[in-house]
């Protein structure tokens, strides 16, 4: 299961990048194939019976929010730029996660990364140091909610 | 579709310029690595999807240029902020600093 998983994205990788040929797919297939057997033992995805589930999640709920997020992100840094005195209260702020395996936590830190004035420095266990251009909250609680609560919650749907 | 694609191109022209300025314009490092992460990444975005429209058998590969662009340039700025933190660039006007405890402050310098 794990091979077969491995084998598809490469090939579908492939594929993108190289068009539809019949001399590229024959050679995408043997290269996918070469390489699945190399690096499919260092990978570890869980594929259950909710996994289409999950990729419905992460398309329809996940990615629009994100890239939301995104576009905000961009207009508060315009709006800092732009100004003539910059504003700024920055601080690094400890969030706790309960965030489980690694694909997840990555999701969460780069997402923190990408919305409205943070940005993840570190990750510990369960501790994310995240700095943020302007601390909110009083208490850890506070700012977890301001910081990662939202993506917390949805990624916590895809990766429990 | 030409002038949708080109004012895609535009706009992430304007972010990447905006970016640079807030490289330039950011009082310390730590916001300085925001300003330039956020802007460069919707920047990349919006300048790949342009071109995608543009020429649609490109469309593909702009997208997947857009995934390892989201993938990878949030975790570059993250050990940039990282490596900055340990080799003590940081900044006199922090308000809270929870990683001090974490990695022993300035003690811990590589």
């Amino acid at each position: 299961m794990k091979y077969v998983a491995t084998f598809l994205v490469l090939f579908g990788v492939y594929v993108l990048l190289a068009g539809i040929v019949v001399q590229e797919l024959i050679l995408g297939a043997v290269i996918s194939l070469a390489l699945t057997f190399i690096i499919a033992k260092y990978v570890n995805y869980e594929i259950d019976n909710k996994l289409p589930y999950r990729i419905l999640v992460f398309v329809f709920l996940y990615l629009p929010v994100f890239l939301w997020q995104l576009v905000l992100a961009n207009f508060s840094v315009a709006r800092r730029v732009l100004s003539i005195k910059i504003p700024l209260n920055p601080g690094i702020v400890k969030i706790e996660t309960d965030l489980e395996g690694d694909f997840g936590k990555l999701l969460l830190a780069n997402s923190i990364t990408l919305t409205p004035g943070t940005l993840s420095i570190d990750i510990d266990g369960k501790n994310l140091y995240v700095h943020t251009i302007d601390v909110k909250g009083k208490t850890p609680e506070e700012n977890k909610e301001d910081i990662s609560g939202l993506f917390e919650r949805l990624i916590g749907v895809i990766f429990k | 579709m030409e002038i949708v694609s080109y004012v895609f191109m535009i706009i992430g022209g304007f972010f990447y310029l905006l970016g640079g300025l807030g490289v330039l314009r950011m009082p310390d490092v730590f916001d300085r690595i925001q300003a330039g992460t956020k802007a460069t990444t919707l920047g990349a975005f919006s300048v790949l999807l342009g071109i995608g429209i543009l020429n649609p058998e490109w469309l593909f590969k702009a997208l997947l240029i857009i995934i390892f662009i989201a993938l990878s340039n949030p975790i570059g700025s993250s050990v940039l902020a990282k490596a900055a933190y340990k080799s003590s660039a940081k900044p006199n006007n922090l308000v809270q600093d929870d990683l001090k405890d974490s990695l022993g402050g300035e003690d811990n310098v590589n």
